[in-house]
């Protein structure tokens, strides 16, 4: 078990330090000089080049690295080209907004997957199962963004039931924060909720026709029971492998969702970085999207040790 | 395998199982047909025949586990139980499952949840019928368990620590710990080891035993009935064609399948070559009309095509139009012509 621990910690390290110098790579080679752009096209060459100096463009690109994953490593994560103001604390504030956008749509999703699709696969030759496949599968077929917009249509304009757009922090105004959250959540994790439903379906598929599982029955277990205490756990496994993938889809989606429903989270930041021409802001929210994301891959083989024990090697 | 128990006298009147007429289809296809089988108190019944045969299924339809589209019909009463298992609701079938019928599969590799410890998977099946008042009381009694079956101290394993063997015994430990009026075997030696068997075999005799539980033991290996069962059924194609006392059915086979059958697996001396069984059994579902056997049958004439009835009892018998000749009649007769010669 701690072998694995070890094993999967030293790929973790590895793919993040090979992905930083992706990310600062893929930044470095894509055209026009930030301290240029900063400046205007008008600017004098010797402007350009005092900006470059100030910026630290003008050592060479290893220099360059290792200052900005130096900075990364003490959580600095820079001064932007544009604004001239310091990064850390606008992603913090950005970061906070995103995370409930993902943790209540994942737990949407989770909510709306884990009993559908267990229904889903127990009654699969029944009506019920039937329906709720489809509906799932109509689920899987809409975006994001789409979801949102008929959800603000059906429950911000037609019902006025929640507010259409806007975000307030939970600490200044709770009842408004959790209004507005409701709908960009729900938008987000019904469509992920779809998506993991059809996974959270075969992988109970799978565990019915287990031997395990009419042995559970044998011993006295009701269909549903049986299923609970012997079949859940052993579904999760390659479900948690899909939740673990769908995080970064989540991370995705929250960078369109966030547009529809006018929230200033991580991804609005990065969208205004790019139109911005704000290079260093890019840079370090795609880096912190990848971290995060390998961080949670991480976290699912981790999970998987604490939910399958064939997986604890080395242990009697 | 070890000292056999004392065989007792069986009470005929007070059967703990009794089948009648049992039928299993799938869609318009017959699977088991007209299955009568009667298992009394403390009685080591086995059921032997080739695979697809029809044994496993008539042992789900006891259980009422049979695969989804899979139907029974007929009767299975269970003594005790007031009313009859099949068509009785999963609420009323799992109150009985586990706690007055138990069940040990073939694939001891498979029968066990993997993420479960395996002390917390006997301790459940007590839990859920509320035999052990309490959960540290269940955990006593599966470790007691473990020690029966001579596994002590994997109470906190999981089965993948525990070999093909042990997982089987943690099965059996499984099914007898209700002290169950019936255990159900399907074939529960035939995926391991050879040097495990008898092992195996020595602990569900000695578990039913000791219960005073009655056993029914699906093989299709015959020296293994020979050893532990009283009374056995032949079954072929779907039917039970031949039954009775072990000794009996295995050194005076009248059902000409059974005939073949011993002579194919001839528990005496493999010197020689063995005779086959020609062709092979029909897809299930695919067997002939009439005698179930014919197309396969040396002896097999145009009468063949009717169902041959049922020739003496019901826990004694078999159904064949060409019987092989009784070679107990034979002797008797025989020895008297001696005698009258003399």
């Amino acid at each position: 078990m701690v072998l694995r621990l070890v094993e999967r910690t030293a790929v973790l390290l590895v793919s993040l330090a090979v992905s930083s110098v992706l990310v600062f790579g893929f930044m470095a080679v894509l055209p026009g000089d930030p301290a240029r752009v900063a400046l205007g096209v008008n600017a004098s060459d010797e402007a350009v080049a005092q900006l470059r100096e100030q910026f630290g463009l003008d050592r060479s690109l290893a220099t360059q690295y290792f200052d900005w994953l130096g900075g990364l490593l003490h959580a600095d994560f820079g001064t932007s080209y544009v604004s001239k103001v310091a990064i850390g604390p606008q992603i913090f504030d950005r970061l906070q907004v995103t995370l409930w956008l993902v943790v209540v749509g994942m737990i949407v999703a989770l909510v709306v997957a884990v009993p559908a699709g267990t229904v889903m696969a127990a009654r699969h030759r029944k009506i019920s199962g039937l329906a709720l496949s489809a509906i799932s599968q109509l689920g899987v077929a809409v975006p994001a963004f789409l979801a949102g917009i008929l959800l603000i249509m059906l429950f911000a304009v037609k019902l006025g039931w929640l507010p259409a757009n806007g975000w307030t922090p939970p600490a200044s105004d709770p009842g408004m924060f959790l209004r507005q959250l409701i709908l960009p959540a729900l938008s987000l994790g019904l469509v992920q909720g779809a998506v993991l439903t059809r996974y959270v379906r075969s992988a109970v598929l799978d565990v019915l026709r287990e031997d395990y599982l009419r042995t559970a029955r044998a011993k006295g277990l009701r269909p549903f029971p049986a299923l609970w205490r012997h079949g859940l756990r052993n579904a999760a496994v390659p479900v948690v492998t899909v939740l673990g993938l769908q995080l970064a889809t989540l991370l995705i989606g929250a960078v369109v969702v966030e547009r529809v429903f006018v929230i200033p989270g991580l991804g609005s930041l990065l969208l205004d970085g790019v139109s911005n021409r704000d290079l260093l802001l890019v840079q370090d929210v795609v880096m912190l999207l990848v971290v995060a994301v390998l961080v949670v891959n991480f976290l699912v083989d981790v999970l998987y040790v604490a939910l399958d024990p064939r997986l604890r090697v080395g242990q009697r | 395998m070890s000292a056999l128990v004392e065989e007792p006298e069986v009470a005929e009147q007070s059967d703990v199982l009794a089948v009648r007429g049992l039928t299993v289809s799938v869609r318009d296809k017959v699977l088991v047909e007209d299955v009568d089988l009667t298992v009394g108190p403390g009685e080591r019944v086995g059921l032997i025949g080739e695979s697809g045969s029809g044994k496993s299924l008539t042992a789900l339809s006891v259980l009422g586990l049979l695969p989804e589209d899979v139907h029974a019909k007929g009767s299975v009463r269970l003594a005790g139980i007031d009313h009859d298992l099949i068509g009785a609701d999963e609420r009323q079938l799992a109150r009985i499952r586990g706690r007055d019928l138990a069940m040990v599969f073939q694939e001891p590799m498979t029968a066990l949840n993997p993420t479960m410890r395996v002390g917390d998977q006997i301790a459940e099946a007590m839990l859920i019928h509320r035999t052990v008042p309490n959960r540290r009381a269940a955990r006593t009694a599966a470790t007691a368990l473990l020690d029966r079956v001579q596994l002590p101290g994997v109470a906190r394993a999981y089965p993948h620590q525990l070999s093909g063997g042990q997982r089987q015994r943690v099965v059996v430990a499984i099914a007898l710990a209700n002290d169950p009026a019936l255990l159900i075997c399907d074939e529960p030696t035939t995926a391991l080891d050879v040097t495990v068997q008898a092992m195996v075999l020595d602990l569900i005799l000695q578990g039913v035993a000791a219960r005073e539980s009655a056993l029914l033991f699906i093989t299709h290996d015959l020296a293994v009935v020979a050893t532990i069962c009283q009374r056995v059924l032949v079954m072929y194609g779907g039917r039970v064609v031949e039954s009775g006392p072990v000794h009996e059915v295995f050194t005076n086979p009248r059902h000409r399948y059974t005939e073949g059958l011993l002579a194919a697996s001839d528990l005496d001396s493999a010197a020689h070559r063995l005779p086959t069984i020609p062709g092979n059994v029909p897809a299930a579902g695919n067997f002939p009309t009439g005698c179930v056997f014919r197309t396969r049958c040396a002896h097999a004439t145009d009468i063949c095509t009717t169902t041959p009835p049922w020739t003496g009892s019901a826990s004694s018998g078999f159904a064949c139009h060409h019987p092989a000749p009784d070679l107990v009649a034979l002797e008797t007769r025989r020895s008297s012509r001696e005698v009258a010669d003399d």
